[in-house]
């Protein structure tokens, strides 16, 4: 009911309306979804009769064999009959929006299937091995291609993965994140240049890298294929990687956090130590993260530098070493059904490894820069609380401890509420 | 600033005149006017750091470039003794001096062509899905997925394309080396349709196969690329399209398609780079032949970087440069799509597509 003026109503329904059936339950929500039964039952009747159509043209007239021969031509006949059953109450246009909305469906339900059926089929089969404790104890050395799965393991190999890897980080952490610094901080024409290389750089085929490396230290300088260079080739194929994802977040760093910095006099050195980086770090940590699980996973590379070897070797530099997933290429190679069950049971550690990594990756990067988790938030506000009190305090001119608990309760019956974050 | 005070007509008393020059004298000279130079006194520490990164960035800079130069001298000797015949040979014997990499290099390219004709669809697909059509709850727990899909290591895909993939694609070539076969790609030298007993072993380790897995590692890395160009569409401009009557259909057509060209094509060649460079799996898969083999569903195939795995290790140092002389193509190759692709992207991004 709308009052215009004292006296002047403009809506005149309340008085004519019965309000009687509507009364009696309470007002529902009404639903804004857009599905419709007739919707589903389109669907549902489509892949029935699809089904039911290649069938009939696999049994009776035997046009094709195999199981995904059948998924593919019932698919062909479901989007066909799914189309024809719409057009029967929608217009051409509608029937083009479902239709395109279905195979969307459909190939992103593929995708997703394949990360499905790859992850559970590689731990499928990789259990036979993993089961057995041996596996992550001993080594191939004692272990011929006909022994049982109760003899040998892969703890070479993981040792050997370990290994490589902390010896990448070590080399590419400080180098790809300072070359990152000096992209973001320091623009200008050179900085532009190594942004252009890095990126080009960012899909070098890993054979290429293992390769430079089995070119310079091995072929150049003499060296035995090790552990070491083996990790030389990883460093070259992750640096890139950690210094462009790396100069991506620091460049999210809010400007004003940094002019605040240098406003109040600090060096750049200080500003970039204190502030940057300290703001960017989760999505730093994001990139080595993402580098490493490159890194971890990469073959070729280790397959030309370090070498293959059953022993257990922890010396990096001397001796051949091998990695988790040169591991499993060379178990699978063999014809031996336990040498296979091996190569699958050390690609479900390896997946592991990655999958931890991943998991780390997302709960640390999964904030920009500057957001923080619940608990940075509730460190940052008690912090703020009692800077409050102290200031309070001080502009009282009493001494903090002798009122602070009367004090302290009256702030927080006042619910003061700092901002947390830096931004 | 004294001319019109003499204008024409004008009678101008002395007095004023001089008034008005007056303060004229006053005026700072052009050059005292220059902006100031604003020149910062830059620290000891601050030079330090500076000189410190930039050492860091030159490091990485030299490193990258020598990849390059290191293959290139590692080359040339195998590159001189084969001259011209480097691209045009077929065959692979350097000890006998007939080697070049006609045959690998059309094979690296038909693997990664057919792995990116099979992932476009998929990895479109699955952008505009997560983009445009999931739930707004599950939208971050698939991009995440997807990520995870992009990081599983290519000896886990290869695994699976070598044991379970392999087995059950074989009725899908026979199938369409049956109904297809008139189509030269998909034509199968030996194959009788018409011959219930033929072995099915003539359709494995083909490229076609080879191109379907690195087809499932490049689908995701193509996929999370177009995703973020398309939910970079402006709202308006959705909203615009909606309200005016499209279907969810027509405002991906005419706003989220044309505003995203740009990163589906940069995204692509990505895709391509890493499928021209793939090793392990393709390795696993194929079984290496020595000739250009234009038809996908056929045994045997080859690349640039499974002939390296392939070869490194029996290899005589005239072996290995003509290894590394092939690394080189391939180096190059990669380099050339991938410096494609990133200034395709760098211009997406600017919204200049979205009038298209």
């Amino acid at each position: 009911m709308t009052v215009i003026a004292p006296g002047i109503v403009t809506d005149p329904t309340p008085d004519t309306v019965v309000v009687g059936p509507r009364s009696e339950r309470p007002e529902e929500r009404r639903s804004t979804g857009v599905l419709r039964r007739s919707d589903v039952l389109a669907i549902l009747g489509s892949a029935v009769a699809a089904i039911s159509l290649t069938a009939w043209l696999l049994t009776q007239l035997m046009l094709f064999d195999g199981v995904l021969p059948f998924v593919l031509v019932s698919y062909l006949f479901f989007v066909l009959i799914y189309s024809i059953v719409v057009r029967f109450d929608e217009s051409q246009m509608a029937v083009r929006d479902r239709v395109v909305s279905v195979i969307v469906h459909s190939l992103a339900t593929v995708l997703l299937l394949v990360l499905a059926v790859v992850v559970i089929y590689t731990f499928g089969r990789g259990i036979t091995a993993i089961v057995h404790s041996n596996f992550f104890t001993a080594d191939m050395s004692q272990t011929g291609p006909l022994d049982p799965l109760s003899s040998g393991g892969i703890v070479h190999a993981i040792a050997g993965t370990l290994i490589m890897i902390t010896i990448a980080l070590i080399i590419s952490i400080p180098l790809g994140i300072t070359t990152a610094v000096f992209i973001s901080e320091f623009p200008g024409r050179y900085a532009r240049l190594i942004r252009t290389v890095v990126e080009a750089m960012t899909a070098l085929p890993s054979i290429v890298a293992g390769l430079f490396i089995y070119a310079t230290v091995i072929l150049t300088l003499g060296f035995d294929r090790s552990g070491f260079a083996a990790s030389l080739a990883m460093t070259v194929m992750m640096l890139p990687i950690i210094i462009r994802s790396g100069d991506v977040v620091l460049r999210l760093v809010p400007g004003n956090l940094k002019e605040a910095s240098l406003a109040l006099g600090s060096s750049t050195w200080r500003t970039v130590w204190n502030v940057t980086l300290p703001t960017a770090r989760s999505g730093l940590t994001t990139a080595i993260i993402l580098g490493t699980a490159r890194g971890i996973g990469e073959t070729s590379p280790v397959l030309l530098t370090a070498g293959l070897t059953t022993y257990f070797n922890v010396n990096p530099f001397k001796g051949a070493m091998i990695s988790l997933p040169l591991a499993t290429f060379s178990f699978v190679k063999s014809p031996e059904p336990s040498m296979v069950a091996r190569g699958f049971g050390s690609a479900a550690v390896l997946m592991v490894l990655v999958l931890i990594l991943f998991a780390i990756a997302r709960v640390i990067g999964g904030r920009g820069p500057g957001v923080l988790t619940a608990r940075q938030q509730r460190r940052r506000t008690q912090q703020s609380r009692e800077d409050d009190y102290r200031f309070t305090a001080r502009d009282l001119g009493t001494p903090p401890p002798s009122v602070a608990t009367g004090l302290f309760a009256g702030l927080r019956r006042r619910k003061i509420t700092p901002k947390g974050g830096p931004s | 600033m004294s001319s019109w005070t003499a204008a024409p007509g004008a009678l101008v008393e002395m007095s004023d005149l001089l008034e008005l020059t007056a303060p004229v004298a006053e005026v700072p000279s052009p050059r005292e006017d220059a902006p100031r130079p604003l020149r910062a006194a830059i620290g000891g520490q601050d030079r330090l750091f500076g000189l410190f990164t930039r050492g860091a960035a030159s490091i990485v800079l030299v490193i990258m470039t020598l990849v390059g130069i290191f293959l290139l001298i590692r080359g040339l000797p195998a590159l001189s003794a084969a001259g011209l015949g480097f691209v045009t040979t077929q065959a692979w014997e350097p000890n006998s001096g007939t080697f070049g990499i006609a045959a690998v290099i059309t094979g690296t390219i038909f693997i990664a062509l057919t792995a990116i004709v099979v992932a476009i669809p998929l990895a479109t697909g699955t952008a505009l899905y997560i983009s445009e059509y999931a739930p707004r709850q599950i939208k971050q727990a698939l991009v995440s997925i997807v990520d995870l899909m992009a990081a599983i290591p290519s000896v886990v895909y290869g695994l699976w394309g070598l044991f379970l993939l392999q087995p059950n694609i074989l009725a899908v070539s026979r199938w369409i080396a049956t109904v297809f076969g008139w189509i030269p790609i998909f034509h199968v030298t030996g194959f009788d349709p018409e011959d219930p007993l033929s072995s099915p072993t003539i359709f494995t380790a083909s490229t076609f196969v080879a191109g379907l897995v690195v087809a499932m590692m490049v689908a995701p890395i193509i996929s999370s690329i177009m995703r973020e160009v398309f939910t970079q569409a402006p709202m308006g401009e959705r909203e615009g399209a909606l309200a005016l009557g499209a279907t969810r259909w027509g405002m991906i057509r005419s706003v989220v398609l044309p505003f995203g060209r740009g990163g589906m094509i940069g995204g692509t060649m990505l895709g391509l780079g890493r499928a021209l460079g793939e090793t392990i799996a393709v390795y696993l898969i194929i079984s290496p032949a020595f000739v250009i083999q234009p038809h996908i569903l056929e045994k045997g195939s080859n690349s640039i970087s499974a002939l390296i795995a392939l070869r490194y290790s029996e290899a005589s140092p005239f072996d290995i440069s003509a290894l590394m002389a092939a690394g080189l193509a391939l180096f190059l190759m990669t380099l050339v799509v991938n410096f494609g692709a990133s200034i395709i992207i760098s211009r997406s991004r600017s919204g200049s597509a979205s009038d298209g």
